[in-house]
């Protein structure tokens, strides 16, 4: 069964009542999925760039001149998308108690001497894109580097659209 | 005594489960099975016949929790049964704590590796009993009954049933000891023990096991309840081949786990993106000060670091490189509980509804790094409290196939994690007075089933409702907990604001409950959870991870005093800088900003408060929808504080009506100003980076952190190579101290 796109678009926004999310969670999946909520997103978006996955709730990765590169939806962007595009945000890292007990009450939160916090900001709009929660020192986190080729020709079994 | 072989055709056990290996290696398929040739020609029949196994497993788990068992089996359903191949694969399973599935299958193996089949001998009608990590348990609490099942002369399958235990006889009353810091400290150990023949169990073992634990009555209905539900299974499936036929069930069992491959792996082209994915979580073991032997006393923090990657033929790899090191401490996991834990996710997450059972098994490679804590490669060391580190590592697992599931669109099935369900307070004590005065009371709350789950990139997270263990989970009713740990009851459970992982969608909520000691003595106390770092990996895409655990007591009260003056005494504890055990008690208050506690003694009138796990949140908080504020503030989820603090929304409550109001123009600028803060308090990556490496290599580090490091370093040659490369330090660098 095919999805219907404005059901799809209040999932998005998060406006979907639990009678109807649960369905949706349960039921086999429509494998034209992927696709809806490209052209729902796509739509969104104030730039024309074609999107090539979405990455985050405000990343994508998107072909400009012949480049696979990270960008958010606020414009901003991240430059190639295998390189971890938080290296490329603002940083903030709550390392004191102080600073960890602006959000989390007393002995609500951790322990700097243990772990920090590091909020990752998008320098563009500072959306809060990640929060880390590491022991000092520990490098940043790469999450997901998506093998697009492979996606495109073998699973979904086209080209990518920016090779098509 | 004469043996001869009990498989199929005059063959042995060893030698088809060493066929079984082979042809998985060699055609990549379970049983090298090409075509689901059963389901080909009659789909309705191969169906059928599924759910009839499948059914016959639920039934016997319903029937069983009935027929006799102990409270926590009884009220929330801590046991599963499951049915497997002569080989030991699961074929089908029931409903309940399906953690546990995987594991009696690596316990058969083990027997049938060991050459059983010669000696102990396996015949119809033997029961073998089975709590050892190194054999596929997850800790010696959780107690394995198995049954073979014979068709005139071969051995068709096994059944078999697991339920967890209240006490286990270790070294403190309880059933997840963190003061356990080698083998001989986590209780009585049964390494696949035969203890029964013709379908009864011994008595010498019923008197002996009875006498090595603390909870004897209900050691012996928990042990009638696996062998009971056993035994259904094995009348159903006699019933199965009186159907369908021997020949059809032989060749039936091997292609629904060859199904079961097939469709992990369809699932994950359906679902994921192939690819890399990573996530950390770390766990907190703050000993130095609080254990007992010399060797034990460090504070350690493990590193948990998770890679899977996901192929282009719909295959994914596990892998835990880079994993700190095991050591003299409960969190030691085997490989059973390493298994277990991946397996139950993969059923929750991507595999439920359809044929669960050791086919997703196969279509997964594992890596365990030996050292590590995921693989101590150690039987001596205690493997009492593996969840320590299994439930924070596998909140990594969930987290990385959120980000597949999210680039693929399906962001109703993201959750970046869930809460800990490590709440557990534990102990016991003796009665003092009363009716049941001179006789023990146990207390393990399985209200620790109900943890919150983290939110969805479409939800809020599930509030108490949620353990990763079991996906029916329940937190029971108070009034069941109070009737066996009597010596502790509860002065209330309530919402506990400021639990749930913040975000724009929040990780679900969860409960803060306060208890005093009564009527008792002897009492000893302790908990594990996490305090000093966060629970797991956090929350996702800007989410924030669930907030940590502490223990509060209160000893030397004047509660009695209170009671006799009908005066009001606290109920919650939800300003941790000066809340209502301050302002309604007088006595010696203590909150400790960590969750993993050594036993401790209390004593009548004292009171603990204790709250279970919200779960972490997803995306950024300024971008919550100002309704959905003041629902939680009405809830009492989170505190105006917090609201303000965090998610940039003032409210005020209005007396009148009783609700929370929000100013929606003032949150607007109020979240402006937070997104003016950010832009003054954070650095760009270089900053970062020279920040962060000075902690390194000026010392900064504490002693943990660094033999974290260190640890990690040494295990692990590409976790080592990469930690050098992202700092810029030499081949030959090592941490401070080394
Ligand atoms: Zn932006």
């Amino acid at each position: 069964m095919k999805e219907d796109k404005k059901t799809l678009q209040r999932m998005l926004d998060g406006q979907l009542p639990w009678e109807q999310l649960k369905p949706i969670i349960g039921d086999h999946k429509d494998p034209n999925r992927f696709d809806a909520i490209i052209e729902i997103l796509q739509e969104k978006l104030n730039w024309k760039e074609p999107i090539i996955l979405p990455l985050h709730e405000h990343l994508y990765i998107v072909s400009k001149n012949g480049e696979r590169i990270v960008k958010c939806d606020c414009g901003y962007e991240f430059g190639d998308y295998r390189i971890n595009w938080k290296t490329k945000c603002k940083i903030r890292v709550r390392d004191t108690f102080e600073a960890i007990e602006e959000l989390y009450p007393k002995d609500m939160g951790c322990d700097p001497e243990w772990e920090e916090l590091r909020e990752y900001f998008c320098p563009g709009c500072f959306s809060l894109l990640d929060v880390e929660a590491v022991p000092p020192g520990y490098p940043v986190i790469f999450n997901f580097l998506p093998e697009i080729d492979v996606f495109y020709e073998n699973w979904l079994g086209r080209k990518p659209p920016d090779k098509e | 005594m004469e043996s001869k072989n009990i498989g199929w055709n005059g063959k042995s056990l060893k030698s088809m489960l060493e066929e079984s290996e082979k042809l998985l290696e060699d055609k990549k398929s379970y049983y090298g099975i090409e075509h689901l040739s059963l389901k080909e020609e009659n789909p309705f029949r191969y169906e059928r016949a599924y759910a009839s196994l499948r059914g016959a497993l639920v039934s016997a788990r319903e029937t069983a929790l009935h027929v006799a068992a102990s409270p926590i089996v009884t009220e929330i359903g801590e046991l599963c049964f499951g049915l497997y191949t002569p080989e030991g694969d699961s074929i089908a399973v029931s409903t309940g704590i399906l953690v546990h599935i995987h594991t009696m299958s690596e316990g058969i193996k083990f027997m049938i590796r060991e050459g059983y089949e010669e000696n102990p001998t396996i015949n119809q009608g033997d029961i073998f009993l089975n709590n050892d990590p190194q054999c596929g348990n997850v800790h010696t609490t959780d107690v394995q009954t198995l049954i073979p099942i014979f068709w005139e002369e071969e051995l068709i399958g096994w059944a078999g049933g697991v339920t967890h235990q209240i006490d286990i006889g270790g070294i403190t009353p309880g059933h997840t000891l963190v003061s356990s810091i080698q083998r001989f400290d986590d209780g009585a150990y049964y390494t696949c023990l035969k203890i029964g023949s013709n379908d009864k169990i011994w008595r010498d073992h019923m008197i002996s096991a009875k006498k090595a634990v603390r909870s004897p009555m209900y050691w012996e209905l928990d042990e009638k309840c696996r062998l009971a539900g056993n035994l259904m299974i094995r009348d159903a499936v006699f019933e199965f081949i009186e159907r369908e036929g021997i020949e059809y069930y032989k060749k039936f069992i091997r292609e629904a786990i060859e199904e079961g491959r097939q469709i992990l792996q369809k699932r994950v082209k359906e679902r994921l993106i192939p690819g890399r994915y990573r996530a950390s979580s770390f766990m907190d073991l703050p000993m130095k000060h609080q254990a007992w032997v010399p060797l034990a006393k460090e504070n350690r923090i493990s590193n948990h670091p998770l890679e899977i990657i996901v192929k282009e033929d719909g295959k994914f790899s596990v892998s835990f490189d880079g994993a700190s090191a095991g050591g003299a401490n409960a969190f030691n996991c085997d490989k059973g509980a390493m298994e277990g834990g991946q397996w139950v996710l993969l059923t929750q997450v991507l595999i439920y509804g359809d044929k669960v059972n050791d086919g997703a098994y196969y279509a997964v490679e594992k890596n365990y790094p030996l050292g590590s804590w995921a693989n101590p490669g150690d039987p001596y060391l205690s493997y009492q409290a593996p969840w320590g580190n299994l439930i924070p590592a596998y909140t990594a697992m969930m987290k990385c196939l959120s980000y597949g599931l999210f680039a693929r669109g399906f962001r109703e099935e993201v959750v970046p994690g869930y809460g800990f369900t490590g709440d557990s307070i534990q102990g016991g004590g003796i009665f003092n007075a009363g009716p049941l005065k001179g006789e023990r009371w146990m207390l393990s709350t399985f209200e620790i089933s109900g943890q919150g789950l983290g939110a969805s990139a479409v939800r809020d997270g599930l509030n108490w409702g949620y353990a990763m263990w079991n996906p029916e989970s329940d937190l029971g009713d108070v009034e069941t907990w109070e009737l066996f740990q009597g010596g502790i009851p509860y002065l209330s459970r309530k919402v506990k604001p400021n639990v749930a992982g913040f975000g724009k969608y929040r990780g679900g909520g969860n409960y803060g409950s306060v208890a005093f000691i009564a009527n008792s003595e002897k009492v000893e106390f302790f908990a594990g959870r996490e305090g000093l770092v966060f629970h797991g990996s956090g929350g996702m895409h800007g989410g924030y991870p669930n907030s940590t655990s502490y223990r509060l007591q209160a000893t030397n009260t004047n509660l009695a005093e209170i009671f006799q003056n009908k005066q009001d005494y606290p109920i919650s504890d939800d300003d941790t800088r000066n809340g209502e055990f301050e302002r309604f008690l007088e006595g010696d208050i203590e909150r400790k900003p960590y969750g993993t506690i050594y036993p401790i003694s209390l004593h009548n009138y004292d009171i603990i408060h204790f709250s279970e796990s919200g779960g972490p949140g997803y995306g950024d908080p300024l971008e919550r929808k100002l309704e959905s504020i003041k629902q939680d503030l009405d809830d009492g989820l989170y505190t105006p504080e917090t609201v303000n603090n965090v998610f940039g929304v003032v409210a005020k409550y209005e007396k009148t009506t009783k609700e929370w109001e929000i100013d929606v123009e003032e949150s607007t600028k109020h979240r402006e100003e937070i997104k003016k803060e950010r832009e003054e308090k954070s650095m760009n990556f270089e900053e970062f980076w020279k920040y962060e490496r000075k902690k390194i290599t000026e010392g900064e580090l504490s002693e943990h952190v660094n033999r974290m490091y260190s640890e990690s370093l040494k295990l692990s040659k590409t976790w080592s190579k990469e930690f050098k490369e992202f700092w810029k330090f030499p081949e030959d660098f090592q941490m401070g101290g080394d």
